[in-house]
This record gives C-alpha cells, structure tokens and sequence, in this order.
C-alpha cells in the first residue's frame, strides 16, 4: 500500500504526535531512577516512582521460612483434650484424662458405659470440630473413645497458623526496624521474608524464626536433676535445661527440674523492653502484663512463695529466681546474662508475640552490599558495551537506516525502564541480562525488515514500495517470532524466585517495547526520509 | 556506505547437507550424553541440590590452599574451596553440600575456622546462600514443569499459526494432559514425567502429520540436550540462572526456526511448482542473512555480559552463548530438514526414521 503525499504527512504528524508524547512520558518515568537527579533543580517536577531494585542488586536477606503447621495442630488437638475433659466434669461425667495419638488423634477413655449418649451429646454440641473414629468397650464398664479433627477444621487451623505467622513476623521486623521488608505467603505453608539492607542473617533469624513460647514454671527443687534419668521423673515434672553464660562468655547448659503445668504464660505481655540492671550492669529483659495478666502473676506469686518460679522460653529455662514476695502490679523480668544485643531482639519477639507454630529456615540468601554495588557496576558495563557494539555495528551495516534503528534501539532501553518504573517491577541482575538480550531482539525486528526491503531493492522494485513491502512483510513475521519469546517469558515468570521473574519481565518489556520501536518509530524514521527526497532516489540501506 | 556480508544469491544445498548435519547433532548429543552418565546425571548447583555457599572476600593476598587448610578440620559435608575471578582479587567460593534444618550453624562454624586459621586476615562474606534439600527438590520439579510447559504451548503454538490446524492442536493437548494424568495416576516420578510429556508430545505430532511443530520441538530439545550436555562436560553447576538461560535459548532457538518456517510457508504459497526440499532450501538461503546478522548481534551481546557482567552471571551468559550458536545450527541444519523428511509423498523414504531415532537415543 502506497499512500498519496498529503494524506501520509497528515498521518505522519500525528503518528510524531504520539511518539513524542511516549517518550515524554518514559523520560518523567526514568529520571527519578537517575541517582542524584532528586538534588538537581529538575528533581522537583519529576514523580517519586524510582525503579526497584531487586535484592540481588541492593543487597539484603532473603528467607524462606516453612510453617511447622502439624505442630499448631497438635497444640490445638491437646488443648482441646483438656478442654473435653474440664467440660466433662461440669457434665458430671467421668473422664480419663485424654491421650494425644499421633495423625493428630485424641484417645478418651469414659468411666461409665451407660453415659455414651450424654458424652456424646456433649462432644457434637461443644465440639463440632471433632469426630468419633472409633469407639471400643473396654472392661470395667469403661468406653475408649477415638477422636479426630474434620478436614474443614485442620484446614482452618493451617490457614490460622499461617496468616498469625506471617503477622506475628511482620510485627516483629516491623518493630526490628527494617526499610520496605517484603513479608508474602507462598504455596506449602511457607512464607517469604525480603528484608533488604541487611546483612546479618544470623541475626535476623534469631529474631524472626524464633517462637518466642513464653511461660512461667515452677521449680522443683525436691529432686536433684543431676542424679536422675529422664524415666525416673514423678509425675507432672518435666527435666529441661537452665541457660547460664560463664564467665568466659560461653553458654553452658544445666539440666533443671521443673512442674510440667504452666503457671502463666506470655500471652498476656503488653510491652517488654531491655534493661540496665544497676546492681551488676547487667542486660535484662522486663515485661508489663495486661490487667489479666498481672492478677494471674500476683495469685501465683503468692501461692508459691519462697519457691524459685521458672521463666521458660522455648522450653528452656533463662532464669530461675526465688520468690521473696508477692509481686503485684504486672510487671517481671528475664535476666539471663544477656548481650545488649539478645536483651534488645528478645524484647521485640516478646512484644511481637510468640509465634503459633515453629518456623524452619527453608533457604536462606544473603548478598552483601559491595556484591549489590559490583553487579551494578559490572551491569551498566556490560550493558553498555553490548549497546556500543551494537549501535556502531548496525550503522556499518546499514547506513542511515541503521543509525534508525539505533535511535529507535536506545528509545526501547528507556521505554524498557520505563514500563518497569510505571509497573512497579524489580530490577535484578538476570533482569540486567533480560535487558541485554533485548537489546540483541529488539535489533533483530529491524535486522528482518531491512533485509527484506534490501531484497526488495534487489528485485529491482522502486525504493518507497520496497520500504512499504519490507515493513509489510516482516511485521508479521516479527509478531510470531516474539509471541514465542513472550510465551517462554511468562512461563519463566511462574516457576521463577525473585531475580529470574526480573528477568522474565524484562524481557516481556523490552519484546513488547520493540514492537512498538523497531516497527511503528523506526518506520517514522524511514517516512520522514523519504517524504524528503525524489521518489527514486536510492535508499541508504 | 553499507556491506553485507552474505551474498545475497546464497544457493546453498542445506537439504543435501542434512546427512552429515543429523551426524553432527548425533555426535554431539552422543558425546553430552556420555557426559552425563559418566558423571551421574547433571551436576546440580545448591539451587537444586540444597548447601551453602559463601563467597568471602579476604583484605589481604591469601591463596587457596591457605583458605582450604583452615577450613579442612571444620568436617563441613562435601566442602569445596573455589577461586573467584582473578587471584588478585582474593575472593573464594566455599561450598558445602548439605544445609542443616535448623540453623545457620555451617556460617558460624565456618567463621571459627577462619578467625582461628587465617592467621588474623580480615575478610567479609560478600554473599551467603543455604538452601534446604526440600527448597531443591520443589525447585528441581518447577524447573522441569516449566521446560515441559514451555515445550508443549510452543508445540501448539506452531501448530495452529503454521499449519492452521487449532483443531489437531487442540487434539494434541488433550492426549497430553490425558497421557500425563496417567503417569500421575501411577505416581511416576517427576523425571518420567517429562520425559514421558516430550515422547507423547513428539508421537502426537508425529501422528498427527504436525510435521512444522514436530521439527520445531526437535530441535529445541535438540539445542537443550547438546548445551546441558556441553555444560556436563565443561564440569559447570546447573542451577536456576542456568534453567532460566535454557528456557530463554528455547526461545531464542525458536525466533530462528520460526522465521525460515515463515518464510517455507510464503514460498509455498507462491505456488512455483518446485518440490519441498527446493522450497525449503530456497528459503533457508533467503533467509541466511537475518538469520547470521541476528544470531551474531545477539552472541555479540551476550559476550558481553559475559565478560563484564561479573561473576554471579558469567554461567548464565555461557549457557546462552553455547543456546545461541546451537540453536542458530539447529533452526538451520535440524528444524528445516525434518520438514523435508517428513513430508509423505517425499522419495528420500528412509530418512525420518533416521533423524528421528537419533534424536530420540539422547
């Protein structure tokens, strides 16, 4: 199709019209991206929409935590076991206290054949959650009772456990102090922590993968714990281990023994902070309690006067103190010879709450600050010298028409960047090589067009209709070539982690970006000279 | 004033070439092939086989056995002391192969033994990776559901652009999805999966007489095998950067063989009278410009990552370099060909059981 003068430049002014309009709009996209461009008087008018940088490239941790969902399930089942057996009692009902099976499965055994149908009434009213598996009589006129969760509930739960996870661990980094942490659910209960500019990850995976199960015990000082067995524990008393720092800095472990039922817990802790003990300048930890909280504390302390009571954390013991008084008014302290550094982390975990299940460290990447700064660095060059080499190669080859598709070639770059910065993607350092290869493809469409119009002009047709065929006839032939790309970089960006999805969109980007460089601009291009030279002048191609 | 380096009236016998071609590819994926079971299967990166990396920049000139004595009595599993870049930069990878559950324990006991072995130098763990054997596994299977994938859209994709059959193409998915529910339904592991996926895929369109998808989709794993293959021998590490390169080369591969199929199908429907292999030989050779300009901008490109773009993706711009110089051949010498071979009233009858066994031998 060969348009008449007037009607193409009429065409032409608008299609100018457009491009300029484009490019306005990916520079306001870009500069802010231009570091220190913000200090310049320019900064003022620009958008505060800086592309993001990927992990890889600014530097940070990236966790990938797994949810120990069967163990807040557990939890749950041998709470309710307790719960079943206290609501039995105000039923008049008698009830071995239940035993939790593995699956998680609870086993009642009922004192009292003919009272089947009122427990049973009992559990669908109260406990619609669980079901009867299994039912056995057993001699003394007692009936064993198999219990477990429905699907629906064990569901819930996992979905609970998660979502309390993820805001437990938000809160938690939240009050760490970190810029722009990412914090996201992933398939199979695990949950994503991106938590940039830092770069301890020891630390930080104290702080968020700790559970943080704060309760209070009280010692048994009536057997000696050196001297027994696990085996030879009475009943209700539980062996565990007594942190103590020596003096030489190291943590030594010694076994305690303590009454396995929780006086209180830390549920009911509003605020913990680190403190300065004066008598040894010492690092402590001191909690306030709710109103709850600090009733629970003083009935406690007075009912176990001069007995030492247990602060457990995660099942170990961190300090034991005696107690002289009763302690009113809500307020406790962990001493434990901390750093300044584990008092201030334990404070926030307990401010932040402890955790509904244990966390696992699944994967776990650290980049330190100068790697981010090299692959910066070593990308810019790369990308640099790629585009240099390609621009001086392309105007060897192809004359005029090749320094066409090098304009058009650095406009697909900006308006690469640009669709990054207006879709608020990740820049990382494969997203650097995404934005390498599409310079090599967006070069490619204006490689197929002039040669197809180079064999046009072999085949002796006149130079406006060559171009006009050259265009014609490889636009086609470009979408199909890139539709295939684009399919490979969607399917790329569903199985991708984090710095290969920067890398799917960029390509995404830039294939799309160069259909809209390589055929509509640089066809501009090509109009505008040719609108300017005799209808068979030979074309610098 | 502007050259070329192609004359532009190339009559080049690329159909006649195709025996030694097909000799070619098979020595090559014979010998990748080798590689692979001489080494027990690819060697994966933490990526996929769970460890630690940490890659730690001392201050002052150290040497490697240095770094290895100290870190020899740490017992750390499978433990590899590796030089990065040039020794003047004084910057070395240490793996290990496993990743404990529970903590960062491998960091720490990897400080102690260079605080303690190091003699005092100052050094700085510039990147840490630890990857749990569970993350490598789930990894592993995506990385593979996303070849399959990419394989099997493309599949259909050619399918219906160049041979305007959606219907066969439609046909060819759901005996795919059906063939795979099956395997599932044996719980075949997710290897055979794959594998069984391609060997459907390529029977489907075998069956089917989808002759551009089915010469499209062999060179692609054609191109895929010979790099994993060149990767095995070459000792490299495959993890997820290295899948994402061979995922980019198939589509790369691709933009090739679609361009010469296009411009198979705008000869044909000239309708000059000439027989297939001359069509295609025709537009193989009217195509051999593009064809070298693109690939050769692209490679000049990717060198240059390779070069400059620093260590983290020198692997990954390997991988690419090798998928564009194959995958150049294969739209070339493999994809166009296999057409020829395929099509039914062709004389040269022997020929597709050939390529295709050999193809299928990798």
């Amino acid at each position: 199709m060969i348009v008449k003068g007037e009607y193409m430049n009429r065409n032409l002014r608008w299609r100018v019209l457009l491009t300029l309009t484009v490019m306005a709009v990916a520079l306001c996209l870009v500069l802010p991206s231009v570091p220190g461009i913000k200090k310049t008087p320019l900064g003022k008018f620009l958008p505060d929409t800086a592309i993001n940088l990927g992990l890889d490239l600014k530097g940070g941790i990236h966790l990938t935590l797994g949810v120990d969902v069967d163990k807040a399930i557990e939890n749950n089942m041998s709470s309710m076991g307790q719960d079943i057996k206290a609501s039995a009692r105000e039923d008049d009902l008698a009830l071995l206290k239940p035993n939790l099976l593995p699956g998680p499965r609870l086993e009642a055994v009922l004192i009292g054949a003919t009272k089947q149908e009122a427990f049973e009434k009992l559990l669908s009213k109260q406990f619609p959650n669980l079901r009867v598996e299994g039912k056995e009589n057993l001699p003394e006129d007692r009936v064993k009772y198999l219990l477990s969760m429905t699907q629906d509930y064990k569901k819930y739960l996992s979905k609970l456990t998660i979502d309390q996870a993820v805001k437990t661990i938000r809160n938690r980094i939240d009050q760490f102090g970190v810029a722009e942490p990412d914090i996201r659910r992933q398939e199979g209960n695990r949950i994503q922590v991106q938590l940039p500019g830092l770069t301890d990850p020891e630390r930080a995976i104290a702080v968020i993968g700790k559970t943080a199960h704060l309760e209070f015990k009280i010692v048994d000082d009536t057997v000696d714990p050196a001297a027994i067995k696990q085996g030879l524990l009475g009943p209700g008393r539980e062996l565990t281990v007594m942190m103590q720092r020596g003096a030489n800095g190291a943590n030594a472990e010694l076994p305690i023994v303590l009454k396995k039922d929780a006086v209180m817990t830390g549920e009911y802790i509003t605020d913990a902070r680190a403190t300065i003990e004066q008598n040894n300048n010492q690092f402590a930890v001191s909690m306030t309690f709710n109103s709850r909280g600090a009733k629970i504390f003083e009935r406690v302390t007075e009912e176990n006067l001069k007995k030492r009571l247990a602060i457990v954390l995660d099942g170990k013991c961190y300090s034991a103190p005696v107690i002289q008084d009763k302690i009113a008014g809500g307020k406790a302290q962990i001493t434990g010879s901390f750093t300044q550094e584990e008092a201030r982390d334990l404070a926030i975990v307990l401010r932040a709450g402890a955790l509904p299940a244990p966390v696992n460290i699944l994967e776990q990447r650290t980049i330190g600050p100068t790697l981010g700064q090299e692959s910066i660095d070593a990308g810019i060059m790369a990308t640099g010298i790629a585009a240099i080499a390609i621009i001086v190669f392309m105007a060897l080859y192809y004359s005029t028409a090749g320094i066409f598709a090098d304009f058009v070639l650095l406009l697909n770059i900006v308006l690469t960047m640009a669709g990054l910065a207006a879709f608020g993607a990740t820049l990382t350092l494969p997203g650097i090589a995404g934005i390498i290869l599409t310079i090599a493809m967006a070069v490619d469409a204006n490689v197929l067009i002039y040669e197809r119009i180079r064999e046009e002009l072999r085949k002796g047709v006149k130079p406006l209709e060559a171009v006009d065929k050259g265009y014609g006839k490889a636009t086609l032939t470009i979408l199909d070539s890139n539709t295939t790309n684009v399919i490979v970089a969607i399917i790329l960006y569903q199985f991708g982690t984090g710095p290969i999805r920067g890398f799917a969109v960029t390509l995404v980007l830039g294939i799309i970006m160069s259909m809209f460089t390589a055929i509509f601009v640089s066809r501009i291009m090509f109009d505008l000279y040719m609108s300017k030279r005799k209808a068979d002048a030979p074309v610098s191609i | 004033m502007s050259f070329s380096f192609i004359k532009h009236e190339t009559n080049i016998d690329f159909i006649g070439l195709r025996k030694y071609a097909f000799a070619l590819s098979a020595l090559m994926l014979l010998i990748g092939a080798v590689s692979l079971v001489m080494k027990g299967g690819p060697r994966y990166g933490i990526d996929f086989a769970g460890g630690v990396i940490l890659q730690t920049k001392f201050n002052a000139p150290t040497d490697i056995d240095k770094v290895k004595k100290a870190l020899e009595g740490t017992n750390l599993p499978g433990l590899v002391v590796q030089q990065m870049g040039k020794a003047t930069e004084n910057e070395f990878l240490v793996r290990t192969s496993t990743m404990d559950e529970s903590s960062a324990n491998i960091q720490t006991t990897a400080t102690k033994a260079l605080d303690e072995g190091m003699g005092g130098v100052k050094y700085d763990f510039k990147r840490i990776e630890m990857v749990g054997p569970k993350v490598g596994e789930n990894l592993r299977g995506k990385a593979m559901e996303a070849m399959y994938f990419a394989i099997l859209i493309i599949a259909i994709y050619i399918s219906g652009r160049f041979e305007h059959r959606w219907m066969a193409a439609g046909l060819m998915a759901a005996g795919l999805f059906g063939g795979i529910t099956a395997l599932q339904y044996f719980h075949a592991p997710q290897v055979w999966l794959v594998f069984g996926a391609l060997l459907i895929t390529l029977g489907l369109c075998f069956f089917l007489r989808l002759n551009y998808a089915l010469g499209a989709i062999v060179a692609l794993i054609h191109d895929v095998l010979i790099t994993v293959g060149l990767f095995s021998i070459m000792n490299k590490e495959f993890d997820l950067t290295i899948i994402a390169a061979l995922l980019t080369l198939i589509g790369f591969s691709l933009n090739d063989t679609i361009i010469v199929y296009d411009r198979i199908r705008e000869t044909r429907s000239l309708k000059t009278g000439d027989t297939l292999p001359v069509i295609i030989n025709k537009s193989v050779n009217q195509t051999l410009s593009r064809t070298i300009m693109t690939s050769g901008l692209a490679f000049l490109a990717v060198f240059s990552l390779f070069l400059f773009g620093g260590a983290v993706i020198h692997d990954f711009a390997l991988a690419m370099l090798i998928g564009i110089v194959v995958g150049t051949y294969s739209s070339i010498y493999v994809a166009a060909p296999i057409i020829s071979s395929l099509a039914v009233p062709e004389v040269d009858a022997p020929a597709p059981a050939k390529g295709k066994t050999r193809t299928k031998t990798a």
